[in-house]
């Protein structure tokens, strides 16, 4: 449907293309997303389709015809565009803004109100409530969708959108996301996303491209990419997110230090600081006789204190249990600036505690397949 | 329910002491003789009102013929390189004392109505201008893509996206250069052109104060009158789907 050849662009005054002779075929009906780092050329590649950006050298042909043969606004308005900050006009109603192209192309009053009720009902977004809104009476959820419809307004049968979610929360986001994969089943068009983002890559794209420098490095499926990437940047450029996702794997037993140091509530604060001092620790856990988690004194809580640790103990509520994920160990541990987190069993006994450190190293290791810079974890989750 | 009895009683005083001081300020005028000069001479009076609405709305006609179109031509690519050294040029008219501008209008085109009109044009482009640009500068850049993106030709762009989101400064713009019209045109008397200077500034020559109010009085009339006529004219043009605070 979408054929590149050896397209390159070079700005003006500028030696280094930004878009450096690129091969590419988009087949109809796919979403081709085109990712890469800021400044990596995906952007200034998608806007050469629609001619916004003039081609240095190369073809480009959409349908079997190349876009130099065709007039350059019908051209854009045959094809459907939907950017990263929406840009819905704020002087124009809701559905002003979807009718623009269709006004453009001069239909008539009744099309157009039946296809903006059409495409605001697929959308979810009652014609009723939403027509006659402005762009500045709509949530950010709400103004996305109006941006994506208003591209598909005169269903053009290719689409480029420009990281058309970027502006969102990430729930919403997904929300999103699915709604519009709902919409692209039924209606298949070829659509060019662009995007910095490799979980939306992988969740939205048929195909993927990975741009670098101007170039492109890899083309294929997401599978592909995930698990024949070409090289180390692709590697990379994969990788460093599929670490993080890990954590969304692993869990909390995998990685928790067993069996770590307290003390009762019942030992002198003098001893305990003594003990601290000595061991270089800035805080250390508490717990009773039974084992049961009571929470933590620090240093300065001690010093000069007579009496009872347990006089001095403060809570420690943000706790996790063994079979939690990593996730959210990481969200809790960064609700205290300990640096750690206490994994709890069901009775509420200390089974294990996990730090900054051991997180780093689960991700580390995964980041760097060959045994990580980071040190490798042995089973029982102490660090080598 | 309580807030708006507050803001109720609070329009009351309010209302209260402007009809005071509208009575107060009436009184005054009519210690000075000002309604007995009216009473004497409304269709003199009103003749100069007449001449002196005509100045300002023929030179404020073309200084908006002028000035918008030029603020246009400038925000151009092509012309952008201008625009900096254009709007100084204006800004220099700006700072020449309108009664200067004036008088050198009249150096080249005699007297009469024609300089005074000349002179009122150059005086009320530049806030014309200026807000043009900086109306249509001030228009995102994202909407621009968005609009050329969906096929929209130069032309539907300045007339879909880029005026329609700029006219609200533009219009303020207009509205300031109106306002200012009003006021230096009471100068055209000077080189016979007509209008309410000729009560202000033949009332001041006989220190007459009710000859002087009967021509400030309705200057000043017609500069509140227009300004918020221009408010009106703006909550009807600006779309209300952009919010100015």
């Amino acid at each position: 449907m979408i054929e590149l050849e050896r397209v390159t662009k070079i700005y003006p005054g500028s030696e280094i293309p930004a878009v450096d002779s690129v091969n590419l075929n988009i087949a109809e009906g796919d979403i081709c997303i085109l990712i890469g780092s800021s400044g990596c050329g995906k952007t200034t590649l998608m806007r050469m389709l629609n001619r916004l950006e003039p081609i240095t050298s190369g073809f480009i042909r959409i349908g079997g015809e190349s876009i130099m043969d065709k007039d350059v606004t019908a051209l854009r308005r045959s094809i459907g565009y939907a950017i990263q900050q929406i840009g819905l006009f704020p002087h124009m109603t809701v559905y002003d803004n979807i009718a623009t192209v269709p006004h453009l192309l001069g239909w008539d009053k009744k099309r157009i109100d039946e296809r903006v009720d059409e495409l605001l009902d697929m959308v979810q977004l009652p014609p009723d409530i939403f027509r006659f809104r402005y762009p500045r009476e709509l949530s950010g959820g709400q103004a996305q969708r109006i941006g994506v419809t208003r591209a598909m307004a005169t269903d053009p049968p290719v689409m480029l959108m420009d990281e058309p979610f970027g502006a969102i929360d990430p729930i919403n986001r997904e929300v999103l996301q699915d709604e519009f994969l709902k919409i692209q089943e039924k209606l298949k068009k070829t659509i060019v996303f662009v995007t910095h983002d490799i979980h939306e890559a992988i969740k939205m794209g048929d195909k993927i491209a990975l741009l670098d420098a101007g170039r492109l490095v890899q083309y294929g499926t997401p599978e592909e990419l995930l698990t024949q990437p070409k090289n180390q940047f692709v590697k990379d450029f994969v990788g460093a997110d599929r670490a993080l996702k890990r954590l969304d794997l692993l869990k909390v037993r995998d990685a928790m230090l067993t069996n770590p140091t307290h003390c009762h509530g019942e030992d002198p604060s003098e001893t305990v600081l003594e003990h601290m001092i000595e061991k270089d620790l800035n805080f250390l856990l508490v717990a009773d006789r039974n084992d049961l988690l009571k929470g933590y004194v620090n240093l300065d809580d001690l010093r000069g204190h007579h009496g009872n640790v347990r006089d001095v103990v403060r809570p420690m509520t943000l706790t996790v249990r063994p079979e939690q994920n990593l996730k959210d160990a990481l969200s809790k541990m960064l609700s205290y600036d300990l640096g750690i987190v206490v994994a709890m069993d069901d009775e509420g006994k200390i089974a294990g505690v996990l730090n900054s450190r051991t997180l780093v190293s689960v991700v580390g290791e995964t980041y760097d397949e060959r045994g990580g810079h980071w040190g490798k974890i042995t089973t029982k989750g102490r660090i080598i | 329910m309580s807030e708006n009895k507050e803001a109720g009683t609070a329009g009351r005083i309010w209302m209260s002491i402007g009809f005071l001081c509208s009575f107060a300020a009436g009184a005054y005028a009519e210690s000075l003789g000002f309604f007995t000069f009216v009473k004497e001479n409304p269709e003199e009076i009103w003749e100069l009102f007449l001449d002196h609405c005509q100045l300002v709305g023929i030179a404020s006609s073309i200084a908006i013929l002028i000035g918008v179109p030029m603020g246009i031509f400038l925000t151009r690519g092509f012309m952008r390189r201008y625009r900096n050294m254009i709007l100084n040029i204006l800004g220099i008219c700006q700072t020449v004392p309108s009664i200067a501008v004036i008088a050198i209008a009249m150096t080249y085109v005699g007297i009469g109505k024609t300089p005074a009109i000349i002179a009122l044009v150059v005086y009320g482009l530049l806030p014309i201008v200026r807000n043009t640009v900086a109306g249509l500068a001030d228009v995102s850049f994202v909407l621009l893509d968005a609009g050329r993106g969906m096929g929209m030709t130069p032309a539907q762009l300045l007339f879909k996206v880029e005026l329609p989101n700029a006219v609200y400064i533009i219009l303020t713009g207009i509205r300031t250069s109106v306002v200012i019209g009003v006021g230096t045109a009471a100068l055209s008397f000077l080189v016979g052109g007509g209008g309410m200077g000729d009560l202000i500034f033949t009332g001041i020559a006989l220190v007459d104060p009710g000859y002087m109010m009967a021509g400030a009085v309705p200057t000043a009339g017609l500069a509140v009158l227009l300004n918020w006529l221009f408010g009106c004219i703006e909550k009807w043009i600006v779309s209300p789907g952009l919010v100015y605070e």
